[in-house]
């Protein structure tokens, strides 16, 4: 243990002791160099907490650090290639436009306003259909959960439904419809209708009897029940038909914005394709994907600040 | 107004006896500080000729019962022996298919039913705080200020009042069965039935659990019905301990040693002894 005292540098002791994280080196002042004798075999507090964290809560600065930037590593990664690929001539700009031209498309367009003014429209296409779907969905379930009568009277059409791909309407769609805003909020409406039904419904099936026996014997009221019972047991379930739901819900508006609209990011992709503008097409994904990213985030920090309950989002 | 006066003042007798114990988390078992609110009167129990089958399987064949009001009476006996049938009828969960049960006062007259249950399981609501949890047990339209003064006056009854805001998820077993417990107690009711409470607590945790038990049935002066298969708890616990054999009452036992009770006391040993021969039908 006296060598490894004669150690000024903690660094050097810290990587040659094998087993604790490398990332915690820099972390100890290095007036504490003295206690690494003992650090190393009783590792400080810190490094416990480290190991166990996960990246939930860093103790270091370069942990924090490290789990920032270590997602984006992959992404950063290809657009640089994808770039000096673009610059060497590679890849032709007919094919795929350079990230560079993609950055000047996205500016171009958000000074002239069109941008902000189809994100708009899209959005509002998409939180509309999701809200109306959604509430169908959530009502049904809930009701076909409760009660027997409507179970029974429901269930079968709506499984025999949901198995219908909801895009192959499209063409009945638009002889309703035509190519207006009803035909892209049926579609939407009827593509998120059937996770938030189908996650529902087993969420209520699934809370637990014993609690929901608790209730009546305590005197609860049928609504009493439903919001202090049934409602938060079937939450966990609810939010994955929620999170599953988005993604169709993307999809579906993409779709119908593609084939029939005169607004909105699909129509800006679909103008674009015509005059060759890859630029364009391009930045309409990256926008898809970035909207559907945050869509994501607000449904995880939704879950996470309703589910703080459950052990498995607590930290 | 005697019948609730006379057994606070002999919990306060009970405190100057009372040993002192843990919880294996640590908590103490202490005796409380304050006098609890004034209980209700406790309900007595009268049983006619109860019976309870489902289909052709009879349960409970004629069950004949009187339980005067404060008393503690555990029932014991074989898996499958009615026993949970049995206080299922008693808190109304089920109905029986023969016979009569009435709540009683003491003087004998007919009061209206008043009970709770706690089960094997603590059945909290995960999604409520342990305070919020307990006020479940007040029903419903309760206004919050009173529920929340209610619920803190019960945890520290079950001396979890520094747990009011956790989730339930936290706390141990034995702190959930506390909690389900202070959710049963939390409306004065006059007869609790205690389905097999400890059953799924560990050995210490349990002792502890009957000497707190014992203190709040003393305190708040329920009549208190406890099934159980563990005859120890029963001896440990109960004024009177009845065997259930085949649906039927097999033996009658008074317990007459004073409270609280020591483990390893060898006339309880010798009750015990007793019991066992009834339930495992040995002459």
């Amino acid at each position: 243990m006296t060598t490894i005292d004669t150690f000024s540098d903690g660094r050097k002791l810290r990587r040659a002791t094998s087993g604790t994280p490398r990332t915690l080196t820099e972390d100890r002042p290095q007036e504490k160099s003295k206690d690494w004798a003992q650090a190393s075999q009783n590792p400080p507090k810190g490094a416990a907490d480290g190991v166990q964290a996960k990246g939930g809560k860093p103790s270091g600065l370069r942990t924090i650090s490290r789990a920032a930037w270590l997602p984006y590593l992959v992404p950063v990664a290809l657009v640089i290639v994808w770039q000096t690929l673009s610059s060497l001539g590679v890849i032709s700009d007919r094919i795929m436009p350079a990230p560079v031209a993609v950055v000047a498309a996205f500016w171009e367009r958000l000074l002239s306003g069109e941008l902000v003014r189809d994100i708009a429209v899209s959005g509002a296409r998409a939180l509309s259909g999701l809200l109306i779907g959604g509430s169908i969905g959530f009502l049904l379930g809930i009701a076909n959960g409760v009660s027997k009568l409507s179970e029974q009277l429901t269930d079968t059409t709506l499984q025999m439904l949901r198995t219908i791909p909801h895009l192959a309407m499209i063409p009945l769609v638009i002889l309703w419809f035509g190519i207006g805003e009803e035909a892209k909020l049926f579609l939407t409406s009827l593509g998120v209708l059937f996770p938030i039904y189908l996650n529902t419904y087993h969420g209520v099936k699934n809370v637990d009897r014993d609690l929901v026996e608790m209730g009546r014997i305590y005197g609860m009221s049928s609504w009493s029940l439903f919001r202090k019972v049934i409602f938060p047991g079937a939450l966990p379930s609810i939010f994955v038909g929620l999170r599953y739901a988005l993604g169709i819900m993307w999809l579906t508006l993409i779709v119908s914005e593609s084939i029939a609209a005169n607004s909105g990011i699909g129509y800006m992709a679909n103008t674009a394709r015509e005059f060759m503008m890859t630029d364009v097409v391009v930045l309409a994904l990256v926008i898809y994907a970035v909207l559907g990213k945050l869509a994501d985030v607000v449904a995880r920090a939704l879950e996470r600040w309703a589910l703080s309950w459950n052990a498995a989002y607590q930290v | 107004m005697s019948s609730y006066l006379l057994p606070s003042a002999m919990v306060w007798d009970a405190f100057e006896l009372q040993e002192r114990a843990y919880f294996p988390d640590g908590t103490e078992v202490r005796p409380s500080a304050e006098p609890p609110v004034l209980p209700k009167a406790p309900a007595g129990l009268r049983l006619r000729g109860v019976e309870k089958a489902f289909g052709d399987n009879r349960v409970l064949r004629g069950i004949d019962l009187d339980v005067p009001a404060g008393q503690f009476v555990a029932i014991v006996g074989k898996s499958g022996c009615g026993k949970s049938t049995l206080l299922r009828l008693l808190v109304g969960l089920d109905e029986p298919t023969g016979g009569e049960i009435d709540f009683i006062d003491d003087g004998g007259d007919r009061v209206a039913p008043d009970a709770r249950i706690v089960f094997q399981e603590p059945r909290l609501l995960p999604w409520f705080s342990v305070a919020d949890n307990v006020a479940v047990g007040l029903g419903d339209g309760v206004p919050k200020a009173y529920a929340r003064r209610e619920a803190e006056l019960v945890l520290e009854e079950v001396q979890l009042s520094e747990k009011a805001k956790e989730w339930p998820a936290k706390l141990s077993g034995g702190q959930r069965q506390r909690v389900a417990l202070a959710r049963a107690l939390v409306s004065r009711p006059g007869l609790l039935a205690l389905d097999e409470p400890l059953g799924a607590l560990d050995a210490l945790t349990r002792i502890s659990m009957q000497q707190l038990l014992t203190r709040v049935w003393r305190e708040l002066g329920f009549t208190a019905v406890l099934v159980t298969h563990d005859v120890t708890e029963a001896v440990h616990l109960a004024d009177r301990v009845i065997v259930l054999d085949e649906g039927e009452i097999k033996l009658d036992l008074a317990v007459p040693q004073a409270h609280p009770r020591r483990h390893g006391d060898p006339e309880l040993a010798l009750l015990e002894g007793q019991l066992l021969a009834a339930i495992l039908g040995e002459s």
